[in-house]
């Protein structure tokens, strides 16, 4: 095979590569017309056990309840209690007043990192709402409303990112990396997509136990690059496992967007046509499209029709992290500019047309919130911060890593502990 | 310019330097490989419009356009995968790993595949990549921003393994590594991109600016893989150390007052081993210090070498200083890293103090 040089040399047209380029840069005036926003309600809802095939127009269409006139509208309506609305408003505002609270906590050096999911939070909540409690969740680690829709305490959540003598992770985690087998809740890795293909095998072990729970994952539209991300449809697929796969399309994947994982191409709900799955494609930002979209796809892994793909149309309204500055690669505009506007926002609204809600109740709300994360925040801190000497004894470090330790492990512990005596002799 | 060819020692007295830090050279050997050889072609997760999460590309795509620099999907099976097909054609791609911890969705391309194309096309087909990827603790990144994980890919028969220990040699060591027509990976030691930590973690860190081997020369030159650097010379005993490592292990061996003879390996595979053996050969004794897990490391082959070759000249057997055999814990980042007092320990052990 001869070498092709510039240009070919075969008469034949040139090759030219193509890399994909968001629309808008730092400074750039942000004119989102480009994105389709289908009207509120018109979207046809299948029966949960139809053909996957009846969902293929939703993979590209977006499932919305939620009208401008910030009343519910049309079939996905889930009808939900204004009790349980109200529930949902909560857990996402408490989300929110979490992630602020312990994204200064990090600038002000009580941990090394912190991950906001501001934007998303109907995506994990709404979502963690329409399941059952004991249904398995594989979560990546924006998915903090899970854990708080199924009150889990705060203080154990503060204690993890703390690293601190109380956290139930020994310190051994970086922040956020949370994990509870009670509240089924999968322990998070820092490996990318990793949980996809896992929660396909609780969702196939289940169903070879003849079990009723079933399996949930999430991960970021990025994140659906990795090959994990197709082993777990592919296995889901030819197993017709009882599993739901979340993306959380936030458009961002640290500073490349979506294109990079595919979007100029398709939608993500669309890899489900590919697979022969279920697949739909919802507003991210609308708590009840979320609850109906997820709702539809547990009861359907519930009557053994098999796995769904879902995509969560959203913004990832802030940085990627702590360690993240978005300013050096998109615009400031898109926050203001998203055409999907704020979960917290739109269920509020909703909570107040329907005559079950009132501005005076949401600010009363938002201060007890503030309140009782500060309150957790100051307990937690009886229990030390990262970096100040409350953590757990150093023999833990050495357990775990198999359930028995070794010779090695011993020596190496009695190594560590010495070491500490030598360093702060007491 | 200035070229350095063939030999340990690099001196570029005839070429004006600038002080930088570590990723500065990084970034500087990548635009001189990029403006010398239209093959070279560098991709990676956030490496092109942004320049990388640590900046190591900072201002490349600008320069050489979007089909020489760009951003890829988040698939590291893709990204080494893509590289060996782009080697195949005659390219010489530079991919980036974000963090040496994501690598492994990558390794049935590397191991598989890149380490083995020459070999199993009878040199038909090479690799000639260079995988960049940052490596090592100290950071408080948690179990998957701080692993070291050298000693799988110096098991593995294909692939050359470098680390570098100081800007100056970050920038002629990642020109050989583009230069050379083997697939080679390229640990950067992210806790001293910025400054050369020295083990102390409780005191403040020096910047680069101030130290000797932050004067980069400018323009082109190569460090040959497979030379070791003296860092020091010394009589009692011999440091086998690269990485992060070679500036705590010069910190002790200064605080101690030891007359060490401290060797920087920069190349893993292939091994100096000449200058392993002269130095063994006159001190009599070997501490060989990495960050990364003990068990299978690659203290392990230093010490096996160092056995097999110097054994008559030893005084003392082969110490080893490694990081424990668990994952990188969050809290007690310190405790797990082999620091001051673990370096100390095994120097006193083979001296006989
Ligand atoms: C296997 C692997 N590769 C790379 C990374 C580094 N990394 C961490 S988060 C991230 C971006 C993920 O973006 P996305 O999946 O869209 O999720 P989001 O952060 O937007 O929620 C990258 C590249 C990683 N953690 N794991």
């Amino acid at each position: 095979m001869a070498k092709q040089g510039e240009g070919g040399g075969y008469n034949r047209p040139r090759l030219q590569l193509h890399v994909p380029e968001p629309k808008f840069r730092p400074g750039d005036t942000v004119d989102f017309s480009h994105i389709v926003v289908p009207e509120a309600g018109v979207q046809t809802r299948p029966d949960e056990a139809c053909e996957a095939s009846e969902t293929n127009p939703l993979c590209t269409d977006l499932v919305r309840v939620l009208g401008d006139d910030n009343k519910a509208h049309g079939p996905w309506d889930p009808r939900l209690t204004p009790d349980k609305l109200r529930e949902m408003l909560r857990h996402m505002a408490l989300v929110r007043a979490f992630d602020e609270r312990m994204y200064r906590g990090q600038r002000q050096g009580k941990t090394s990192f912190y991950m906001k999911c501001i934007g998303e939070e109907a995506t994990s909540v709404a979502a963690a709402h329409a399941l059952a409690s004991d249904d398995m969740v594989f979560p990546s680690y924006r998915q903090q409303g899970i854990l708080i829709a199924r009150g889990y305490p705060l203080v154990e959540m503060i204690n993890q990112i703390y690293s601190n003598r109380g956290d139930k992770l020994k310190g051994r985690q970086l922040p956020i990396m949370y994990s509870s087998r009670n509240y089924a809740f999968f322990t998070i890795s820092g490996n990318l997509a990793t949980q996809l293909p896992q929660a396909t095998g609780f969702a196939m072990a289940s169903a070879i136990k003849g079990d009723s729970r079933i399996a949930a994952a999430w991960v970021g539209e990025g994140s659906t690059a990795e090959g994990d991300f197709h082993s777990a449809l592919t296995f889901a697929a030819v197993y017709n496992a009882p599993v739901v796969f979340n993306v959380v399309n936030n458009q961002w994947a640290i500073s490349s967007f979506s294109g990079f994982a595919g979007a100029e191409r398709t939608t993500f709900a669309a890899r489900a046509i590919g697979y022969g799955i279920a697949g739909l494609r919802v507003d991210g930002n609308d708590p009840l499209a979320v609850y109906a979209a997820e709702r539809w796809a547990a009861d359907r892994a519930r009557m053994n029709k098999g796995p769904t793909l879902i995509e969560h149309f959203t913004y990832r309204a802030e940085g990627h992290s702590t360690s993240d500055d978005p300013s050096a690669y998109r615009s400031a505009q898109e926050r203001e500019e998203w055409p999907l506007g704020d979960p917290i926002m739109r269920l509020k609204l909703h909570l107040i047309e329907i005559g079950e809600w009132s501005e005076d109740q949401q600010e009363a709300m938002d201060r007890e919130l503030a309140e009782s994360v500060k309150a957790a925040t100051k307990d937690a801190e009886k229990n030390g911060i990262l970096g100040h000497g409350l953590h757990h004894p150093f023999h833990t470090m050495f357990e775990d890593v198999f359930e028995e330790l070794p010779w090695h492990l011993e020596e190496q512990a009695e190594q560590a502990i010495r070491e500490r005596q030598i360093k702060w002799p007491q | 310019m200035a070229t350095v060819s063939g030999d340990d020692v690099v001196s570029l007295h005839d070429a004006p330097t600038r002080p930088m830090n570590m990723i500065e050279a990084i970034n500087d050997a990548l635009d001189i490989m990029l403006e010398r050889d239209p093959d070279v072609v560098i991709m990676g997760e956030d490496v092109g419009y942004f320049g990388g999460v640590f900046r190591a590309t900072a201002g490349l795509q600008d320069k050489y356009g979007k089909t020489r620099v760009f951003d890829t999907p988040i698939s590291e099976c893709g990204i080494i995968g893509v590289a060996v097909g782009m080697g195949a054609y005659g390219l010489r791609p530079v991919p980036e790993i974000q963090f040496a911890d994501y690598i492994y969705p990558g390794l049935d391309q590397l191991i598989s595949e890149a380490a083995r194309l020459r070999y199993r096309s009878a040199g038909e087909f090479i690799a000639p990549m260079t995988v960049r990827t940052p490596f090592g603790g100290g950071i408080f990144g948690g179990q998957t921003h701080s692993q070291s994980p050298e000693a799988l890919f110096t098991h593995v028969s294909g692939i050359k393994t470098v680390i570098p220990s100081t800007p100056h040699d970050a920038k002629g060591l990642l020109i050989s590594a583009i230069e050379d027509n083997d697939p080679v990976i390229f640990f950067e030691p992210k806790r001293i991109y910025n400054g050369p930590f020295d083990g102390y973690y409780d005191k403040p860190t020096r910047p680069w600016k101030d130290h000797p081997d932050a004067r980069v020369p400018e323009g082109y030159y190569s460090i040959p893989l497979g030379k070791a650097r003296t860092v020091r010379e010394g009589q009692a005993l011999t440091v086998l150390v690269y990485g992060t490592m070679v500036h705590v292990a010069e910190a002790v061996c200064r605080e101690k007052g030891v007359d060490a003879e401290i060797i920087d390996l920069r190349t893993l595979v292939p091994l100096d081993i000449e200058a392993v053996e002269k130095s063994v050969e006159k001190t009599g004794r070997c501490l060989v210090i990495h960050e990364a897990t003990r068990t299978s490391g690659f203290g392990a082959e230093l010490s096996a070498l160092v056995q097999e070759r110097c054994f008559y000249h030893l005084e003392a057997p082969v110490e080893r200083v490694t990081g424990f055999d668990t994952p990188y814990p969050h809290s007690l980042e310190w405790a797990y890293f082999p620091g001051p007092i673990r370096i100390g320990e095994a120097i006193d052990k083979l001296l006989g103090a």
